[in-house]
């Protein structure tokens, strides 16, 4: 009897055995999927859900959505109240302009002084273009903080730069450098040119030598062929390192707070600080889904570039 | 006993080992493989030969279990493997890019399938052992595959495929990775190792010539389909169509109407130059308008006239080209058709005189049953 | 690379190098500076690194940042390199669409979003079922791991681009079932991708101050919000100090992967 029960144990482990690894590509997929489900899109919604929740001060500091009514059904109390709030206050539609308008100047900027890097390095021969991708992607692992941290020491008022320009008496006393406009370019610039230029560079690595020649070969001078050969097959590198650039130095925060302090207006700094100091989270929602609608098509863009590379790849 | 018999297929009633009934795979819209059947006996080396898309790596695939058929079936030794798993088939696959695991040595790769398969530990280094040494490899069995020559590879490919004793072996381009002289030499290896071991091979290949020296019969594909199954010399000497005789080989093609036929010879009637030739054949009616088809090495060519011939033209060289052992001529003719003639050069053409060169007068001379008519 | 153009592709090269290094260059030298005022040259001194090390608050940071980063990375591997091989191998399932799209999005998204989204979703998660008790290390490790993992599935999803199926194919022919050719075969090949996705999430988490900020909990101070709050009202010779340590163990730790995969890579070109 323990033997028939054993063998039917055993008969059962294995069948079940079979029937997870003739389902293993589900299996794989769902741990994954699930994480992502629970961990990155529901949060999305309780985001827009309490951005539409009144205000209260209790903690947490807004109203319930769903409150049990007396009957069966929730009554639903929704408003739109903050939204409006964004809309009515010049404040924030001014924050979402110049946020938008510092990520774009600074991505041009970024697209300016990466793409000829980006094209030397991919120039480059051998070892030396190792070298020089290594030394484009070293400060992307040493810490963001600290090197936006390095730029309040060139830029303070006693700061390196100051101190340089004096002694050399180009200046008589300090300029303003550290909370500036001038300041945020900076520091954005120098904190994404590494998400600029590698993309730029996969995409120009990817390039055959032969197309310029054959346009030289046919007669373009160098300007030409740039123009009409180069430029147009970079453009997907180009659209890529854009991208990676605009989209996060939109929603920027520790650059306009240590470099800019008080003077620059934009919005990620804007959200911390109504959802650390004002406490005001229904509104922080709101101002989080109001970014995300501004940045939802550049990053759709993104994706396609994205599926699309992977599909070259394949 | 059918088993016994060298040409199994050849006997009404034989039973097949391999049996694809009716077997379908569409991709979307695309339909690799359409609606085909085919049986395949014990111990042949079977030949899937065709142009690159035309469904046999699909097919093959179907046999390994890397591909579930959308309709169909398919029985191997009697039993429906149709939605079996590769992991649970009798069947060993030798592939491509050879796809040694290069995390492991010779020897593990060999022994992958036996452990898998929980042969205890003695039998497995024994095997394994007899199939190293099978192949020739006996003093390679700790380096790594990328410690390996090209040909060295592919003999471990084929170890590792055939340690498990599969009831068949589905080769993939066996040979395509090697180069010319090695390609030879493994065609012939890969010959003694079947005939030695018994197991049916099922080879896809590309190379029709590949496929004639390696196999008992071959299947033709194209978009899908068998377009005909045979034995090498039967698809060669007569091919079924002019798609076959192109591909297979080449052809000079004319095309002709019946004027009549005599017994097993017909005369028939060069549509453009309305000339008349002999051709031998038991099946035309007097009135079809099939396409002549003549082998380039089957027509005589001479400076001289060929009065031994049944079939004769002129014509002057247009190119010759000289490929060591055979030369090929292209001889525009008197019936205005370009025909292309490949003779052995049994003489080193030093002296001037005997040596066909371009523009020289010539003749072409063929007999009745040097020629096919094909239908289509 | 001739003539004029060559001349400036070389100028903007020395530009942009100068322009990356410089910044940090001049940040470790200052922190030798025995003045207090950091601009300010008083001197070669190493008391900034006394007064570092002298600091049990950035002791507890670090310690705590570094737990963080071991956690996340070695989880973000595990979930990363299933969703990798999820995107690569399997091409069609139900709502591939969705997962592509929830892979590729923490990529760019506004930190400030995700941490807010993350915070909202561990409160809600409190008020429903109690769990997470309270918010520190585990809220700051889960929210790592769900942006680091999309970093690692790329990583995955890009090596794995690259190779056929042949040799998982082959092991199946050979008799492995699908799980054991993860293990046997797939595994194996990705060995490297997972390093440098580990290696990666390690550093994405070390590096992060904006959502461990939203999603910690009272007590829970990372390396990142340690820094944060000194530098805030102005420059400190100390951070200088933690700077230059920070930046040359990163550089060695970067030194050495990229000589380890180096290895590697020559190994297997010289397979192929």
């Amino acid at each position: 009897m323990a033997e028939s029960t054993a063998a039917v144990n055993s008969g059962m482990l294995s069948r079940l055995g079979n029937w997870l690894q003739a389902r293993w590509q589900s299996i794989i997929t769902a741990i994954p999927l699930f994480w992502l489900l629970l961990f990155f899109l529901a949060p999305f919604f309780i985001v827009l859900k309490i951005s539409v929740a009144e205000s209260l001060i209790a903690s947490p500091p807004f109203s319930s959505l769903f409150e049990w009514g007396e009957g069966l059904l929730p009554s639903v109390s929704v408003t739109a109240e903050n939204y409006s709030y964004l809309w009515e206050d010049d404040l924030y539609v001014r924050t979402y302009l110049s946020s938008l308008k510092i990520a774009s100047i600074s991505t041009l900027l970024c697209l300016l002084v990466g793409y000829p890097i980006a094209y030397a390095i991919s120039r480059a021969d051998g070892a030396m273009r190792y070298i020089l991708l290594f030394l484009v992607i070293l400060p992307f692992w040493t810490s963001f903080l600290l090197r936006v941290y390095a730029w309040m020491g060139l830029l303070a008022d006693q700061g390196t730069f100051n101190n340089l320009l004096m002694w050399l008496g180009v200046i008589e006393k300090p300029i303003r450098l550290l909370y500036t406009q001038f300041a945020v370019y900076v520091g954005i610039v120098y904190s994404y040119l590494p998400f600029m230029i590698l993309p730029l560079y996969a995409n120009m690595e990817k390039l055959d030598n032969s197309m310029q020649e054959a346009a030289a070969d046919l007669g373009a001078r160098p300007a030409a062929g740039f123009f009409t050969v180069t430029l147009p097959l970079t453009a997907p590198g180009i659209l890529a390192g854009c991208l990676l650039v605009f989209i996060p130095a939109t929603g920027e925060f520790v650059i306009p707070d240590l470099l800019g302090g008080g003077n620059v207006l934009m919005i990620g700094r804007v959200l911390y600080g109504e959802f650390n100091s004002n406490h005001d989270w229904p509104v922080a929602s709101a101002v989080a889904i109001a970014l995300l609608i501004v940045l939802v098509l550049p990053m759709m863009l993104y994706h396609r570039v994205q599926a699309r590379n992977a599909e070259q790849n394949t | 006993m059918t088993q016994d018999s060298p040409y199994p297929w050849r006997e009404e009633g034989a039973t097949p080992f391999i049996k694809i009934e009716g077997l379908s795979k569409r991709f979307g819209s695309f339909t690799a493989v359409d609606d085909v059947s085919l049986d395949i006996f014990k111990g042949e080396l079977f030949g899937l030969l065709g142009g690159s898309g035309c469904g046999k790596t699909t097919l093959l695939r179907m046999l390994a279990g890397f591909e579930t058929p959308t309709s169909g079936s398919i029985f191997i030794d009697g039993a429906d493997m149709t939605h079996v798993p590769p992991y649970e088939r009798p069947v060993n696959m030798m592939f491509q890019s050879y796809a040694l695991f290069p995390h492991m040595s010779v020897e593990k790769n060999i022994a992958y399938g036996l452990k898998r398969d929980g042969v205890n530990r003695s039998e497995i280094s024994d095997r394994v052992a007899e199939m190293l040494k099978m192949v020739e490899l006996s003093e390679f069995g700790r380096r790594k595959p990328s410690q390996l020559s090209g040909g060295q590879r592919q003999r471990v490919a084929l170890a590792r495929a055939l340690v498990k004793r599969p009831k068949v072996l589905l080769l993939d381009e066996p040979l395509a990775a090697l180069d010319k002289r090695l390609r030879e030499q493994t065609q012939f290896e890969l010959m003694n190792i079947q005939d030695q071991l018994g197991v049916t091979f099922v080879v896809v290949t590309h190379d029709q010539e590949e496929a004639m020296t390696l196999s008992t019969r071959i299947a033709v594909m194209d978009a899908g389909r068998f377009i005909q199954i045979g034995e090498p010399a039967e698809i060669y000497e007569n091919p079924a169509s002019s798609f076959i005789a192109n591909f297979i080989g080449s052809a000079n093609l004319l095309p002709a109407k019946i004027l009549e036929r005599h017994g097993g010879v017909a005369v028939l009637e060069h549509s453009g130059s309305k000339r008349q030739f002999k051709v031998a054949t038991d099946s035309t009616q007097v009135g079809d308008t099939p396409t002549l088809a003549i082998r380039p090495e089957k027509i005589l060519i001479d400076k001289a006239p060929l009065n031994q011939c049944d079939n004769q033209l002129q014509g002057t060289v247009r190119e010759v080209a000289y490929l060591g052992k055979i030369s090929t001529y292209r001889v525009e003719t008197d019936i205005g058709e370009i025909i292309e003639v490949t003779a052995p050069n049994q003489v080193r053409p030093t002296g001037v005189g005997h040596k066909i060169d371009w523009d020289d007068s010539v003749h072409l001379g063929w007999n009745a049953d040097s020629a096919v008519l094909l239908a289509e | 690379m001739t003539g004029k153009r060559s001349r400036f592709l070389l100028t903007m090269l020395c530009f942009g190098m100068a322009f990356l290094y410089i910044p940090i260059i001049l940040m470790m030298i200052y922190s030798f500076n025995y003045s207090k005022l950091v601009p300010v040259w008083g001197g070669f001194s190493t008391r900034w690194y006394t007064t570092l090390f002298q600091s049990e608050e950035v002791w507890a940071a670090t310690s705590l940042s570094l737990k963080i980063a071991v956690m996340n990375a070695t989880f973000a591997v595990m979930l990363g390199t299933l969703a990798g091989l999820a995107l690569a191998r399997i091409h069609r399932f139900r709502g591939r669409t969705l997962f592509t799209g929830m892979i590729s999005a923490p990529l760019v998204m506004p930190e400030v979003i995700t941490g807010l989204s993350l915070l909202l979703l561990f409160i809600t998660l409190n008020q429903m079922i109690g769990w997470p008790a309270s918010r520190g290390i585990t809220t700051i490790t889960i929210a790592h791991i769900t942006f680091s993992m999309a970093y690692v599935a790329i990583i995955i999803q890009s090596r794995l681009a690259g190779t056929g199926q042949d040799l998982e194919e082959a092991a199946l022919d050979l008799g492995a079932k699908p799980f054991r050719v993860l293990w046997d075969i797939t595994l194996p090949q990705l060995a490297p991708g997972m390093v440098a996705g580990w290696l990666l999430s390690f550093t994405l988490s070390l590096d992060d101050l904006v959502i461990a900020s939203f999603v910690t909990g009272p007590g829970a101070t990372t390396l990142p919000m340690l820094i944060y709050s000194r530098i805030r009202l102005g420059l400190r010779p100390d951070i200088n100090a933690l700077a230059t340590i920070i930046i040359l163990v990163v550089t060695i730790g970067v030194l050495l992967a990229g000589w380890i995969m180096l290895r590697q890579q020559k190994q297997l070109a010289n397979r192929q």
